[in-house]
């Protein structure tokens, strides 16, 4: 299993909540956040469990759970907290922990993220049709959202064309730049 | 004046062509001037805030530094809720560290000062001037229609950055809708998530997010379901009848953009406004709502 760059779980949750600018006791795990995330049903880790299991120090269930993947970023549990716990913050900043060792427990949702960048870093603008094509190959999932392309090629929603930024390589080159910057983080 | 600085975002060429065709019909009628910001990138939505912070912030703050330049002084209209979502976070951490500032500069290689505001497309419709123009453009009302207003996400979320102080039941879209002559039914779900990105990556865990949107609108008597992004408006039409088929569900409630509606009765045809490019059939229950209406007011 892949090793965590902190000695030790409790460390890790204090980073991910000074990172995110959060204060751990200031949730009261009333579970409004739980009680409003429409993704709760699927996830592994209910919303109010994430928090509390960065004020117990244990980080890595945290990292190594689907549920910081499987959050859509709504926003729903921050702005329904009475105590305006940053919720999303601390999942965002739980994923970068988990991408430093390589760890994304949604596969597919990790492959989509990084087919996206890498679209963007070639092109400067995203390509729905090859963000779509490529992730099925890389997924597995060959024939999602098939059944939908004739009708989009009908209708000239997509086609062959790519549009690009005309400084693509300024783009390119201020994400390399941001990337080294996140892995410093 | 009626002008901004115009972010259309990487959809709008896509699958948000009916948004695209619909905001320039209503733009030309309005006399709205959308200056686009030139050599745009993508905001990095729906994937660079997962993968990094700097690379988060870096992206719109490009886009940020060529308005400044380019087009100085124009508040910045972006129709794309996503889109939005990422120039309002940049523009508000821009704005609140002189230190991230100039990291971002760094990375970027620009400067950047994001003095301008970032605005829905509802924010500027929604301005005293521009919804007396909407007002005046329209020649023709939908009377009759009985239309769900859905926001999702990103339009007022999170209230910290947006500063929407109503949101679990915003107004606005509404408001400027109503012009059309439709009528908005009160409905539960105007803010609840379409499940973005998801639909595709994590399509089992997603898919009932989008079918409790239709379940909710339906129960509440709308006939048809109103967005404001390319994402949601995407994730509802393109999926409403793979939901009937595999769910057994009947729903039968096309999909429009606000633009959509208001294009149409500022006398935009069916064609000038995309409806034959819809997944779920969209021309009959516009074409029977203004034959009921008659054309004119």
């Amino acid at each position: 299993m892949a090793q965590l760059q902190f000695d030790n779980s409790a460390s890790l949750a204090e980073k991910i909540a000074a990172d995110a600018g959060v204060t751990l006791s200031d949730c009261y795990q009333c579970g409004k956040c739980s009680a409003g995330c429409p993704m709760s049903a699927s996830m592994d880790i209910q919303p109010r469990q994430a928090v509390r299991l960065l004020q117990l120090g244990m980080a890595d269930e945290l990292v190594r759970s689907r549920m910081i993947w499987l959050c859509a970023s709504c926003h729903m549990c921050v702005d329904r907290c009475p105590n305006d716990v940053d919720l999303p913050a601390l999942i965002e900043n739980a994923r970068y922990e988990a991408q430093r060792i390589k760890l994304c427990a949604v596969p597919e949702v990790g492959k989509f993220n990084d087919i996206f960048m890498e679209n963007v870093k070639n092109f400067g603008k995203s390509q729905e049709v090859i963000l779509e094509g490529a992730y099925n190959l890389l997924s597995g999932n060959l024939l999602q959202d098939m059944g939908s392309v004739p009708h989009m090629l009908r209708h000239g929603i997509v086609g062959p064309e790519i549009r690009t930024v005309r400084e693509r390589e300024h783009v390119r080159r201020m994400l390399t730049a941001a990337e080294k910057e996140d892995e410093g983080c | 004046m009626l002008r901004y600085a115009y972010y259309p975002g990487c959809s709008m060429d896509t699958t948000g062509v009916t948004y695209r065709m619909s905001i320039e019909y209503l733009a030309r009628k309005i006399g709205l001037e959308l200056m686009e910001i030139p050599d745009w990138n993508c905001c990095g939505a729906s994937s660079a805030h997962a993968k990094g912070k700097w690379q988060a912030l870096a992206l719109p703050a490009r886009n940020l530094a060529i308005a400044e330049k380019r087009l100085p002084g124009l508040d910045i209209c972006v129709p794309c809720a996503a889109c939005y979502a990422r120039l309002l976070a940049a523009t508000a951490a821009i704005r609140e560290s002189d230190e991230t500032r100039a990291r971002i500069e760094e990375i970027t290689g620009v400067t950047v000062k994001a003095g301008a505001e970032i605005l829905t497309l509802m924010d500027v419709l929604g301005t005293d001037e521009g919804f007396a123009a909407c007002a005046a453009a329209v020649e023709r009302k939908l009377t009759g229609l009985k239309v769900a207003c859905y926001y999702g996400c990103l339009t007022s979320r999170p209230r910290a950055i947006t500063g929407v102080q109503n949101i679990e039941s915003p107004e606005l879209m509404e408001k400027i809708v109503s012009l059309s002559g439709v009528e908005c039914v009160d409905w539960d779900f105007k803010t609840e998530c379409c499940g973005g990105s998801h639909q595709v990556d994590a399509p089992a865990a997603a898919r009932p997010l989008v079918e409790r949107i239709f379940r909710n609108a339906k129960a509440n008597g709308a006939q048809a379901i109103v967005t404001a992004c390319p994402m949601c408006h995407l994730n509802l039409d393109m999926r409403e009848e793979e939901i009937n088929r595999k769910m057994g569900t009947a729903y039968d409630i096309p999909v429009y953009q606000f633009t959509q509606l208001l294009a149409v009765a500022m006398g935009a045809s069916a064609k000038e406004v995309g409806l034959q490019k819809h997944f779920y059939p969209a021309f009959k229950r516009l074409d029977r709502t203004l034959r009921k209406a008659g054309t004119l007011q």
